[in-house]
């Protein structure tokens, strides 16, 4: 099939490429960007391993084709921590609270808390537990995850206020 | 899996969008925010030539009231209807059904046309669709119709919609007066698809009367349903003297198309839908009421 070429900026770095119309946003990160922190999983919308922001909105990279990204600003878990390494205060927040064992799902939890604190900075612990329904982990039963939301989320005035 | 090879279309208007529709034929399907299409294509369950994408296409998304309709384009998507002020105001079921639809991420790409248009009688855009009487504008090259959400669903993942048309935009009723609402589902795990549900609009007259009835059933046909007998009955009864329990039951009567599944058999499915309808009966009337 003819591939056609797409222009985004990925964590901030822009990229001109020649997609096939069926590459998904995923695949297109881990194979053709080699940004393999983006996880695959189910690669049919379930398991949310593969959450990455698109123009700012936590999505399924497997249920966006690349070439639908054509013009996009993409975040993955790669462009989270601070160029010295630092880790982001959700990435921070999941070691200190034991958030993942195997850490195959945890560059989609860490999206996904991302994109949730941005919206919503003072969460409830049920709208916490909702807004991670659509992330699965099989290590951890959660609750270390639970805790490093709250966690992330009473860290933030601190760093609104500097 | 992946999807197998397509070629791909990205039209900035309608009527391209339908000229394509029209040219390329049967092996040709519409794009909108990929959710179900998707995995349905990963999954190869559906295997198309060409993808027409209509997410570029800006006349397409928004919400805007006009007269006692609520219009919604085809690709505004879930995360929109979910905080839009007009939704909110105009038609709640809609509103309120929304956090019921995948989860966020699926919301942030999922559109409310793309929903209506799957069909997928576990969905709940269809069933609100369906109970509120909504009105579908369809777009082919020999102009626009519009076709009620009645005769819209023919089957599972199935619609009257011909090969070379398009769903434009949903009108939903807005209903006014002493007017309550309410949603319930039943699912394993938030966001996934529902073992049953229940979507009820309520309207009560000066003296307390039912004066309109609404309720749409999710997962418990291979269309979405309505509870027919249920509705019929409620009409001209004061709502404090109806048995929410009973009308559950009455609304399960008449479905001859509930599945069976490893997430549960028909029987049980009754059961649950009779109680979501019961559920979300309660809320409505408490809410027309003013309780």
């Amino acid at each position: 099939m003819t591939e056609l070429p797409i222009e985004l900026r990925i964590n901030g770095q822009v990229r001109h490429a020649q997609v096939e119309p069926r590459i998904t946003l995923a695949d297109f990160l881990r194979d053709t960007c080699r940004l393999t922190g983006t996880h695959l999983g189910c690669e049919h919308g379930v398991c949310g391993a593969c959450t990455v922001l698109l123009d700012g909105a936590a999505v399924r990279a497997c249920l966006v084709l690349a070439v639908q990204a054509d013009g996009a600003e993409v975040t993955t878990i790669e462009g989270l921590a601070a160029p010295d390494g630092e880790l982001s205060p959700v990435q921070a927040a999941f070691r200190d609270c034991h958030g993942l064992q195997c850490g195959f799902c945890t560059p989609g939890f860490v999206m996904s808390v991302t994109a949730f604190l941005r919206d919503h900075p003072k969460p409830t612990d049920p709208q916490i537990r909702e807004a991670l329904s659509g992330n699965l982990c099989r290590c951890t039963g959660y609750q270390g995850i639970v805790r490093a939301v709250h966690q992330a989320a009473d860290a933030q005035p601190a760093r609104e206020q500097t | 899996m992946k999807p197998s090879a397509f070629a791909y279309h990205r039209p900035g208007s309608v009527d391209e969008a339908i000229g394509l529709l029209h040219d390329l034929g049967d092996g040709a399907k519409v794009l909108a925010g990929g959710q179900s299409l998707i995995p349905m294509l990963a999954l190869r369950l559906a295997v198309f030539d060409d993808l027409i994408d209509i997410g570029g296409i800006p006349e397409l998304s928004g919400v805007q009231r006009r007269g006692d309709l609520l219009r919604v384009g085809a690709t505004t998507t879930e995360a929109a209807v979910e905080t839009d002020p007009d939704v909110l105001a105009c038609c709640p079921l809609l509103a309120r059904c929304t956090p019921y639809v995948g989860h966020f991420q699926i919301r942030n790409r999922g559109t409310v046309g793309g929903s209506i248009a799957h069909a997928d009688p576990a969905a709940e855009y269809p069933a609100v669709a369906l109970a509120l009487d909504a009105t579908l504008e369809l777009a082919s090259p020999s102009g626009t119709r519009t076709v009620g959400a009645r005769d819209f669903f023919d089957g599972l993942w199935s619609t009257t919609m011909a090969a070379d048309e398009m769903l434009v935009a949903t009108s939903f009723p807005i209903w006014s007066g002493r007017c309550g609402f309410g949603f319930e589902e039943f699912a394993r795990r938030h966001g996934d698809f529902a073992i049953a549900g229940a979507a009820v609009a309520v309207e009560l007259d000066d003296d307390d009367r039912v004066r309109r009835a609404a309720i749409g059933l999710i997962g418990l046909g291979s269309t979405p349903e309505r509870g027919t007998a249920a509705e019929a009955e409620a009409v001209g009864t004061r709502g404090g003297e109806i048995d929410a329990k009973a009308l559950g039951a009455l609304a399960m009567g008449g479905l001859s198309a509930v599945p069976t599944d490893l997430h549960g058999s028909a029987e049980f499915r009754l059961r649950i839908g009779a109680t979501m309808v019961a559920r979300a009966w309660t809320t409505a009337i408490s809410e027309a009421t003013g309780d």
